[in-house]
């Protein structure tokens, strides 16, 4: 089928492209931009007259609970709130009952995950059997099951020789580590940012030397075995600087900042407000501020939406007993908008974030609009408003520090492999 | 966002914790626990302000002194009191906190007091109780204890009258102790000029001057010229995890003894809200001493938790 939208803005970060046109899928690819696009016979048509046409997001933290936890979610219920978010591809951590750790699991989730036809899913496999930081996975069988990165998830991995051989045995595969940066004995107790508000609230803190003491011990993992090291949800200006630093010194080191730590900080805890508990903790202003500093100088490559549906029971809890996470996946447009408009970012650069650059580190050919890419778009209205309340999510998952919010951003299409999933077409 | 502890007119509706509530109703509750320590006094010791209402003593972690202060307050308004001890039933057989909650509500519950290990668990169950329904904080985590503190107040009002002119050391665990985040809220919003906190870098929480104090490290310098010393309770578990190498040494640094004391002014009072450890954070010679208003605390506690109860149940 080949379908033509007409008359968008159309974006696309790779390139820096930002300039009204067309847009001609044929199939599952993108076929032409532009002149090249309007003289097709199409079979059908859409008017994007005053939305903007960008890659599909690629969202490389995404959790969708299977198998294991479906009473928080259901690979149905998260795959219907990535397209309504206009994820088009996305990574799901091994945190899950059993972790994936053995490739007839993964292969059963992807097949599950294609059956329903929704967002493309990929699954980052586990560095360690059941995650418990002691023998290594399959890297090489998960990889063949389309695994494309390892990672602890959330689950510390406090063992610095086990954590050498997992870097030495990856490397030699050419995989990419993915980590969170967390010392475990500094972190173990604490719930919230070790500062003011927490001494205020009487909160156990997690310093925020716990990440920077984590990731300087990576990084030196990182000099010794060259192998790709993703460093997962930053959240200090510390962290920040070590690997603005790394980067500079030309070591193979990308990271990701969670969407909530670009706009929240401790000071939204409140009242112990337990949508607020989040892993790793909202750090102080001045962190927020740093983190919003390497989104603009590159340190940070990729904004994810470290999507985690948690059933209501388990946040209706005294804020140390909740279980930490929120719901992201259909926030996460509108708060890479939101950050944008509040930096005066241009358009191209913030979406870069959550398509090309998520795109590069996860190591998909998806996230770029351009003749011969996967035709994997969203059509949005970036001005219509979005007021965020849990009726209006279709994410099983409610819990979101942002209900109540005014955000601007609302998906109209969103296409995966040349096939409209979300939307009506108007012919 | 409103304080969760205030009604839409701005009273009392729960008693939560003393930070955020405004200097007026401070001085309302200790006003209040004023002409209640002439009940507590009298040979029938019942004034019939909560008659026919019902208080719920809700301790998910034990507790023996406050629990009974909070009881005797009730009885003597009047109150029906029931106690649970939660820590022995539903929460081990896997009940939730607001089920609990909403179980004991059913059972038409007037007022809640509430002792929970997690801080801001009051904060859950006050935005989950009927409108008619209240709240008091006994005691929760590391974050408030407010009817101690305002017994503090109450106490050191009482002594030295006027907040303005005072400096009060607090001296010991600060980082695990909810008593002395009410105290430092309750004395900053009343005017006192000096507060300081006295404790190793290990017992200090993250940034406790932005709480408006002063952090002494050395004991002998923090004490000077103070006209109150309030000791703070070491849990000997304290002495695991490596934040204090031992109950000894401890004692000899930051143990209030009558040398120490007599670097404060002479008539400084000593307070602590127990239950003490002699020989630990304060020698006998001092809790027994002249200056000790250790057990004036606890009669004044009693007044000033009928004074809470009275107000919210009034609100």
């Amino acid at each position: 089928m080949k379908i033509l939208i007409k008359g968008g803005r159309v974006i696309d970060p790779a390139s820096g492209r930002d300039a009204v046109g067309d847009v001609l899928v044929d199939g599952e690819r993108i076929a032409a931009l532009d002149n090249a696009a309007r003289d097709a016979t199409v079979d059908r048509s859409i008017d994007a007259k005053g939305l903007i046409v960008a890659p599909g997001l690629v969202d490389i933290c995404a959790r969708l609970r299977e198998p294991g936890f479906e009473y928080k979610a259901t690979l149905e219920s998260e795959m219907e709130a990535a397209i309504a978010g206009g994820v088009t591809s996305l990574a799901c951590p091994p945190d899950t009952d059993p972790p994936l750790d053995e490739p007839g699991l993964v292969d059963m989730l992807r097949r599950r995950a294609r059956s329903l036809s929704r967002a493309r899913l990929y699954p980052i496999g586990a560095l360690t059997v059941k995650l418990a930081g002691e023998r290594l996975t399959e890297m090489a069988e998960l990889s063949e099951s389309g695994c494309l990165a390892f990672t602890q998830a959330n689950v510390p991995l406090d063992d610095t020789q086990v954590l050498w051989r997992a870097l030495q045995y990856a490397g030699t595969f050419g995989f990419a580590v993915w980590l969170r940066a967390e010392d475990l004995s500094l972190a173990r107790d604490g719930v919230a940012h070790d500062g003011e508000v927490a001494t205020r609230l009487g909160l156990p803190g997690i310093p925020a030397m716990a990440e920077t003491i984590a990731l300087s011990r990576l990084l030196h993992l990182v000099r010794a075995t060259e192998t790709k090291l993703h460093v997962c949800r930053v959240s200090s200006a510390g962290g920040v600087a070590l690997i603005r630093n790394a980067k500079a010194e030309q070591l193979p080191v990308t990271c990701d900042v969670a969407i909530h730590h670009v706009h929240l900080s401790e000071m939204d805890l409140g009242y112990f407000d337990s949508h607020c508990h989040l892993v790793p903790p909202l750090r102080s202003l001045r962190d927020r501020d740093a983190l919003r500093a390497g989104l603009a100088d590159g340190t940070i490559d990729v904004i994810c939406s470290d999507h985690t549906p948690v059933d209501e029971d388990a946040k209706q809890m005294p804020f140390s007993e909740s279980e930490v996470g929120a719901t992201g996946l259909e926030l996460l447009l509108p708060l890479t908008l939101k950050w944008a408009v509040e930096t005066k970012t241009p358009l191209a650069k913030a979406l870069a974030k959550v398509t090309s650059d998520a795109a590069r580190v996860l190591g998909v050919k998806s996230g770029r609009l351009e003749a011969g890419a996967p035709a994997d778009l969203v059509i949005f209205d970036p001005a219509a408003p979005f007021h965020v309340a849990p009726e209006a999510l279709k994410s099983q998952g409610k819990n979101t520090p942002f209900i109540g919010y005014e955000l601007a951003g609302r998906v109209r299409y969103t296409m995966v492999d040349g096939r409209v999933i979300y939307g009506e077409v108007r012919e | 966002m409103r304080n969760p502890q205030l009604n839409p007119a701005g009273e009392l509706q729960h008693l939560l914790s003393i930070e955020g509530l405004p200097r007026a109703i401070l001085n309302q509750i200790l006003d209040t626990a004023d002409s209640f320590v002439g009940v507590t006094e009298r040979e029938v010791k019942k004034v019939p302000i909560l008659r026919g209402k019902s208080v719920f003593n809700l301790f998910f972690e034990p507790s023996t002194r406050t629990r009974t202060t909070f009881e005797i307050a009730a009885k003597r308004l009047s109150a029906d009191v029931i106690n649970l001890n939660i820590a022995a039933s539903s929460q081990t057989k896997g009940e939730s906190l607001l089920d609990t909650v909403a179980n004991l509500s059913a059972m038409q519950a007037d007022i809640f007091i509430v002792r929970h290990v997690a801080s801001g668990a009051p904060y859950l169950i006050a935005r989950n109780v009927k409108p008619h329904e209240h709240v008091v904080n006994a005691g929760d985590g590391r974050h408030a204890h407010p009817t101690q503190g305002l017994l503090d107040l109450y106490t050191i009002r009482h002594y030295k009258k006027d907040f303005t002119q005072l400096t009060v050391a607090i001296v010991g665990d600060i980082l695990h102790s909810r008593v002395a985040r009410s105290l430092i809220h309750g004395l900053t919003t009343l005017g006192t000029p000096e507060v300081r906190v006295i404790g190793p870098q290990t017992l200090l929480p993250t940034g406790v001057e932005s709480l408006g104090v002063k952090v002494f490290h050395d004991m002998k310098k923090g004490l000077v010229d103070a006209d109150v010393v309030v000791m703070l309770r070491l849990q000997n578990e304290r002495m695991r995890g490596a934040l204090l190498p031992s109950a000894q040494e401890f004692n000899k640094y930051y143990g209030l003894s009558l040398d120490k004391l007599a670097l404060a002014k002479p008539e400084a009072i000593v307070m602590h809200p127990g239950p003490m450890n002699r020989g630990v954070e304060i020698d006998s010679s001092v809790a027994d001493g002249p200056h000790s208003v250790i057990l004036p605390q606890v009669t004044y506690g009693i007044a000033v938790r009928m004074a809470v109860m009275s107000i919210i149940a009034g609100n």
